[in-house]
């Protein structure tokens, strides 16, 4: 079949072809690089945080008219009340490990700092020093979280401390995420010293982890697994505690904790959040992704339905306008297939044009978001993929119409209109 | 003639149901689709006291200097103890307050009910009348009970109604972190979204409704630490929360309200001369390098409204655009099928005004079709964006009176607006022609 017919043809109806060209190159100009906006929010909801999720939980609680830090022997006091808490939590049934910790992955209460190569290196924008979030616990935190130790060894008791939450204190050693290792130091990091915060006491890494995310959900990969270890209680008027049960026992135990605790000492502040499991951390952490991706998704499943039904409408249009030629063409000796493909190809041309200028208008959006919205170039495999989807849209929306008017009779042609 | 035109657009639109209904559901999905993303756009980005936002400011004193900048020269967006304090003193402004936030324990008072935490900030008297804070029952504390550090508090309505029902707890007793508190005020249901007097602590959205306000010098001298961000450019030298107040680590936020140009360009001078006292004292190896933004201009630079909002905002206006276009292709097409009914028309001696009229009022209707389907949608949207949403945010989208007044107006301009070439081309029909051909 020669094009030639075709476009005469489409010359005839200018307004149509170009609306719905325009349609179609919109469409995919707004939805690849939505999807590719949706794509980037899974891919970080996706992200491991290097625990094991599962049968893990947190404590979070507030002791009330407990001994300040600044009084003298409060933060000893606090650490005694800490002790005690832990002791009656790892003797409850199914409860495999407890471990205090200041914070967790996804839970969006974070210590940072700058963690360096060198004594005295703060942010100075060197490869020796980098931005890193503090983990304070004690010896029971690897086996607690599920963290995986890739070099050196795990926190003994020995090595534990406790200090005052607000004591700005350096630890003796610390363990680092594999990470932050390698970014430090690319040839080993076992036994080399660290400083933090440019400070000049050594700090000894002795252990290598891993992986383990930082607390704040929203950072990028170049920060997102860069955590210190550090073995270290901190005594505040509030703890909290990360637990491991025995599987399948995580709600029997997440019930057993708040009496066990008032049991322990009942001036303390336990309420609906104090006791929640690692996947409802998950959840809240990347609602507000999720959410968004679910949102954008729908205004772009809206978004093609439209398009495709603009579609159906003219070309429908075209059919019933066109009858009369059908018919003529079939009197003529035309296949029914022979009409089904000439709207098919007609529609392939419109969308075709579409797709092209489609993919410029996309690259020019995509570089205006980069622009104003810190979005990274649209990968190519996202473009071809929006362009092979419009295409087989226009196909699919052209069939229905395109078959009605293949199914015109010859006879119409001898009828008068 | 109005009525006539509206019974042939009737007439016209059920001659095609499946072209109508094709145009209609196009029109309500899109702008159903754009108002749903709205409705959360606007909850996020609305001025949270629009009727006082120009005259609060908040400002910022560099006390980091050039080391410890952002690349962009951007001061510490709170402030240290001391400069929070000198400002205060120092009492410039109409009405300020320094703040912070602080997570004590209450203890009801009845027996066998478990201490609860709350939230909430210690901060001057000035605050209250500052923000239009209202009451329920009672006030805010005075400047001599800041001066004091009185034992006072003001209390949200719904700590109120834990604590003692649904009372007015003026002069009763509270315990707050062991320590008993003298009720002066209980709020009427005060949340602000965003938690525009202190952004730099919240974030901006806060699911917590706050409970307690207290004196900031009184919470200060009982040690009520702080609870939130805590920002330091170097280690600080004592321990502890008294530690802290000795640092230079921002963990205050500030609010002055400030009435009219002079005030403002007065207070730029005195933040100015403060900052260049404190580098001749030597406290500052720099110039003053100070910021004074109004509170729109604030909560803009500190980028309080979640970035994929605005994205799925434009995602949605794209939406809108390509119904439009959608619509424009499918009015076109029933227009001219009509091609010889116009040609009837104009040959019997109707003018193309008219022509104009007809099928205006046939692409209007369409456009209210379009709206009351859009309606009923954004009400299913804006109800269903609670299910995917933070409670924060997507308690803040709600369908009111103005969100249905603009989402029918938007879904009826813009059909018109799109029935205006189609309506154009069909009021160009040459009647000879048509009645020829036929």
């Amino acid at each position: 079949m020669t094009l030639h017919p075709i476009l005469a043809a489409l010359r005839k109806h200018k307004a149509g072809v170009v609306l719905i060209a325009m349609q179609i190159a919109l469409t995919l100009a707004i939805v690849c690089n939505a999807v590719f906006i949706i794509g980037q929010r899974i891919e970080r909801v996706n992200r491991p945080t290097g625990l094991d999720e599962s049968n893990l939980f947190l404590v979070t609680q507030q002791w009330v008219g407990a001994p300040g830090e600044d009084v003298p022997g409060g933060v000893d006091k606090l650490d005694a009340m800490q002790l005690e808490d832990l002791a009656a939590l790892r003797q409850l049934p199914d409860v495999v490990s407890v471990a205090p910790i200041n914070s967790l992955p996804l839970l969006d209460s974070s210590w940072n700092g700058a963690i360096a190569s060198k004594p005295g290196d703060t942010r100075g924008g060197g490869k020796s020093v980098t931005r890193t979030t503090y983990y304070f616990s004690d010896d029971q935190m690897l086996p607690t979280l599920g963290v995986r130790l890739v070099a050196g060894r795990a926190f003994n008791a020995g090595d534990v401390g406790h200090q005052g939450f607000r004591d700005q204190r350096d630890p003796d050693i610390a363990i680092l995420t594999k990470a932050l290792a390698d970014k430090l130091f690319p040839d080993g990091a076992v036994g080399k010293a660290v400083y933090l915060n440019g400070g000049n006491k050594p700090v000894t890494v002795i252990g290598v982890v891993e992986r383990m995310q930082v607390p704040y959900a929203g950072g990028g990969d170049e920060v997102a697994w860069n955590s210190t270890l550090i073995p270290t209680r901190l005594n505040a008027n509030f703890a909290r505690y990360a637990v491991r049960t025995k599987p399948g026992r995580l709600d029997e135990v997440m019930r057993a904790v708040m009496p066990a605790l008032y049991k322990v000492n009942p001036m303390r502040v336990l309420d609906d959040d104090s006791v929640r499991s690692f996947t409802e951390i998950r959840d809240k952490a990347y609602r507000a992704d999720l959410g968004m991706a679910i949102l954008m998704g729908v205004v772009c499943l809206i978004l093609l339905c439209v398009t495709a039904a603009g579609i159906v409408g003219l070309t429908s249009f075209w059919v019933g306008q066109r009858h009369r030629q059908i018919g003529v063409r079939r009197a003529l000796g035309a296949r029914k297939i022979d009409i089904l493909h000439y709207f098919q190809i007609e529609n392939l041309l419109i969308a075709g044009t579409g797709v092209v200028i489609g993919v410029l208008l996309a690259v020019g959006l995509n570089q205006w978001l980069m622009s104003h919205y810190e979005m990274t170039r649209i990968p190519v495999l996202y473009v071809l993929t929006g362009v092979l989807a419009m295409l087989a849209i226009g196909q699919a929306a052209v069939f229905v119409p395109a078959r009605r008017a293949s199914n015109v009779a010859p006879v119409v042609a001898t009828r008068a209109v | 003639m109005f009525a006539y035109y509206l019974e042939l657009a009737l007439r016209s639109l059920r001659r095609s149901p499946g072209l109508t209904a094709l145009m209609v559901l196009a029109i309500g999905f899109g702008v159903a689709a754009s108002m749903t993303t709205y409705s959360v756009f606007r909850a996020v980005s609305g001025d949270p006291i629009p009727w006082k936002s120009a005259q609060l400011f908040v400002p910022q004193v560099d006390n980091w200097g050039p080391k410890d900048r952002d690349p962009d020269g951007e001061p510490p967006s709170a402030m240290s103890y001391l400069d929070a304090t000198t400002l205060m003193r120092d009492h410039r402004a109409k009405r300020q307050s320094a703040m912070y936030q602080i997570s004590p324990s209450v203890v009801p008072t009845q027996a066998g009910k478990h201490p609860l935490n709350v939230t909430g900030h210690a901060v001057y008297s000035e605050f209250f009348p500052m923000l239009d804070v209202p009451f329920l029952y009672g006030n805010g504390w005075s400047a001599q009970d800041d001066a004091q550090r009185a034992a006072v508090a003001v209390i949200s309505s719904k700590l109120n109604e834990k604590l003692f029902g649904n009372v007015d707890s003026v002069g009763r007793t509270v315990n707050i972190e062991g320590r008993d508190y003298r009720v002066v005020g209980v709020l009427d249901h005060w949340n602000p979204q965003p938690r525009f007097y202190d952004v730099t602590n919240t974030g901006g959205f806060s699911e917590n409704v706050e409970d307690v306000f207290l004196p900031f010098e009184r919470a200060i001298s009982v040690g009520l630490p702080n609870n939130g961000n805590t920002n330091c450019n170097a280690t600080p030298k004592e321990s502890g929360f008294v530690g802290l107040q000795h640092s230079e680590c921002v963990w205050i936020a500030y609010m002055a309200e400030l009435d009219d140009a002079a005030a403002v360009s007065a207070y730029r001078q005195y933040l100015d001369a403060y900052a260049k006292n404190q580098q001749k004292a030597g406290r500052f190896g720099w110039a003053p390098n100070n910021r004074l933004r109004d509170l729109p201009d604030y909560l803009e630079q500190q980028q309080v409204v979640p970035r994929d909002t605005k994205v799925s905002l434009l995602v949605a206006l794209g939406l809108l655009l390509v119904c439009l276009v959608n619509t424009v292709g499918l009015l076109l097409a029933k227009f001219l099928r009509r091609s010889g009914e116009i040609g009837v028309r104009r040959a019997l001696g109707a003018p193309r005004k008219a022509i104009y009229l007809q099928f205006l009022t046939e692409a209007g209707m369409v456009g209210a079709a379009g709206g009351v389907l859009g309606l009923l949608l954004t009400g299913v949207g804006v109800a269903s964006v609670g299910l995917v949403l933070p409670k924060s945010i997507s308690d803040l989208a709600r369908l009111d009176l103005s969100l249905l007044v603009i989402t029918l107006l938007v879904a009826v301009l813009a059909t018109l607006l799109a029935g205006l070439y189609p309506t154009f081309r069909a009021s160009r029909v040459q009647p000879a022609w048509q009645l020829k051909s036929n």
